[in-house]
């Protein structure tokens, strides 16, 4: 075992420990939540980023299956097991921040009490769907074949199918989620594009998670890393462009030229946007590092900084919600790694197209 | 190749002109106060900031006291709504005016709160009271997050915490009682009657004393419109009531959402165009 693999072992083992801590101290000796800022980092970061920064097995299944550019096929199953464990920690994530998490079971079963208007209950039940999904996905590469594996390999092409409908809801869902918190909102976030917004950024920001693991997972690299990187540029200035145009069209491009934090953080998500334009002949590694972080930072954004619960509420997340994050990230690329090594993840698979 | 990708792009259209068409022709219509409609009129020039109605509230529903705020700890002084409060009152006070304010729950028409949650814990009851029920509800604080009012609040010291706001004493109302808050106001200043009564009653009173009251019922109109209205001589924004828009919270997101959609039709359809799309896909490689 390498040292830096002990280091995430060490930091998944706090995170454990702290999260075990957190059931028996409740939310708030636990967190610096507040009924101001009633979510925090494990929504913005864990859930509403880390599930997007996850979607490199949506976009790249996009690229393979419906623009069937087949070449882009070995990319498709690491991209499903990066997708598989984020999405799974972002579930713990959220089973960690639930107040009553024993009533969990409840939203998947009592459908007579289903709120059809909840953005929230749509987002929840998709996200555990696609979970599920992405699991079954994996199933080629994680079981010897067996009468299931053939079963499930005859309806590969409906299951990769949902695969890609069920990011395509609740990604934007993630959008309309804020589009409820309405005058709450800070209106360089607030706008009925939202959900657009949101879906067009989890795919910028699969392309490029695709290309920054490249580089951690000692595949060469290809001109088709090159390809896919350009594809999330592309699709980061296509944002930019549909955002100002959308603010000039609501009138608070005004508001974006303001130097206070809410003009200050949306230039920095611009620029971080539109940097790669640049960066990209020199730096494939940090031109995609810029796009992830451009994505990210504005999700982060609609849900923490540009919202405004008003006066005397602040927020800045513990120590130990910080180190939960942190732990489960680690488990998170823990666990990748230790999958690579023991699947043919890496490897490329059996065409299924 | 070329075919197929112009297939996708149909598609696409397609399903963006279904999303953006029907936002702008089926905008939601502006919900009414239900028939059995009840609420709250309170009027800041009748209110003496006894707190009588704090007392009662906290009494009537069995609630903890607050001694973290006024008193280091002798009193239950609470200084807002929080998860030992339903209904305070506050002081607002500049160089010329000073007002007393009571806050609870506002009882929207079209609630953020009853549009964000799951499984209906949060729902619009008998009498347009909004409602909670602990056992539908999963701790996600979604309402809190969506209240243009920051009424919900959470029991953050529990490890069994629920979301705690003023039900209007529901369980009060329902044996044909009033609410503890207005059977105890000793001036009057917060009432309990029929909606269309207590708005009636609030144009009657700023009619009779127009120089006495900012010329404005809030709550008639705003955020969609809300079962507690309130009379004023202070401006309301002073009182802390930061939003005016007339639009129900829940407008733009149930009318976008609503429109993208379509019943469920928009995901089957998308569904079927996905799945037919990867089969012709492979076809094309095996031939």
């Amino acid at each position: 075992m390498s040292r830096s693999y002990k280091i995430l072992l060490g930091l998944g083992a706090l995170g454990i420990a702290l999260i075990i801590w957190r059931f028996f101290a409740g939310l708030g000796a636990s967190t610096a939540l507040s009924d101001g800022y009633p979510l925090g980092l494990w929504i913005a970061l864990d859930v509403v980023t880390g599930t997007a920064l996850a979607c490199g097995g949506y976009a790249v299944a996009l690229l393979v299956y419906i623009f069937n550019r087949g070449k882009y096929h070995p990319l498709v199953r690491p991209a499903i097991l990066t997708s598989a464990l984020g999405y799974t920690m972002a579930g713990l994530s959220v089973a960690i921040d639930l107040g009553r998490p024993w009533n969990m079971w409840k939203i998947p079963l009592f459908i007579g009490d289903w709120n059809l208007n909840s953005a929230l209950l749509e987002v929840a039940l998709f996200i555990m769907a696609y979970v599920v999904v992405l699991w079954i996905e994996l199933t080629p590469a994680l079981l010897p074949p067996s009468r299931l594996t053939r079963i499930l390999d005859r309806a590969l092409i409906w299951i990769i199918a949902l695969g890609m409908l069920l990011p395509t809801m609740h990604q934007s869902s993630l959008g309309s989620l804020m589009l409820l918190a309405g005058p709450k909102l800070h209106p360089l976030w607030n706008t009925p594009l939202l959900p657009l917004l949101f879906l067009i950024t989890c795919l910028a920001m699969g392309y490029a998670m695709v290309v920054f693991e490249s580089f951690f997972s000692g595949r060469p690299l290809s001109p088709m890393l090159a390809n896919l990187q350009k594809i999330a540029i592309g699709i980061g200035i296509a944002f930019v462009a549909l955002r100002v145009a959308d603010l000039a069209w609501r009138g608070h491009l005004g508001l974006a030229m303001q130097l206070d934090l809410y003009g200050i953080v949306f230039w920095i998500e611009t620029l971080l946007w539109l940097a790669p334009v640049l960066l990209l002949s020199r730096s494939l590694f940090l031109a995609a590092m810029c796009i992830a972080l451009a994505g990210a930072l504005y999700r982060f954004d609609t849900y923490l900084v540009g919202f405004q619960p008003g006066p005397g509420w602040h927020y800045f997340p513990s120590v130990s919600e910080m180190f939960i994050s942190i732990g489960l990230i680690a488990i998170e690329i823990a666990a990748y790694i230790a999958l690579i090594k023991r699947f043919p993840i890496l490897a490329g698979s059996r065409s299924h197209t | 190749m070329s075919s197929t990708r112009r297939d996708l792009f149909k598609g696409l259209a397609a399903a963006a002109t279904i999303s953006i068409l029907p936002t702008a022709a089926e905008a939601r219509e502006r919900k009414s106060a239900p028939s059995d409609a009840v609420g709250l009129l309170y009027d800041t020039t009748l209110c003496v900031g006894c707190k009588a109605c704090v007392v009662a509230c906290k009494e009537a529903n069995g609630m903890a006291p607050d001694v973290d705020g006024y008193g280091g700890g002798l009193y239950d002084a609470p200084e807002g709504l929080n998860e030992y409060t339903r209904n305070v009152i506050q002081l607002y006070r500049d160089d010329e005016e000073t007002s007393f304010v009571k806050k609870q729950c506002m009882h929207c028409v079209d609630p953020a709160c009853v549009g964000a949650c799951m499984l209906g814990a949060m729902h619009k009851g008998a009498f347009g009271v909004v409602s909670y029920d602990a056992s539908k509800c999963v701790g996600c604080r979604y309402c809190e997050t969506v209240c243009p009012f920051n009424v919900p609040k959470f029991e953050w010291a529990k490890k069994a915490p629920k979301i705690v706001k003023c039900e209007l004493c529901r369980d009060r109302l329902a044996e044909g009682k009033q609410p503890a808050c207005t059977e105890v106001c000793p001036r009057g200043a917060v009432i309990y009657g029929k909606y269309t009564d207590l708005l009636a009653e609030a144009h009657h009173r700023l009619e009779a004393a127009p120089n006495k009251y900012v010329p404005k019922v809030y709550g008639e109109r705003e955020l969609g419109g809300t079962q507690v209205l309130y009379l004023s001589h202070v401006p309301f924004e002073s009182l802390g009531f930061r939003f005016s828009d007339e639009q129900a919270v829940p407008h733009v997101q149930q009318t976008v959402q609503h429109g993208v959609y379509q019943g469920f039709a928009a995901p089957v359809a998308l569904y079927a165009l996905l799945g037919a799309v990867m089969f012709r896909n492979r076809g094309r490689d095996e031939s």
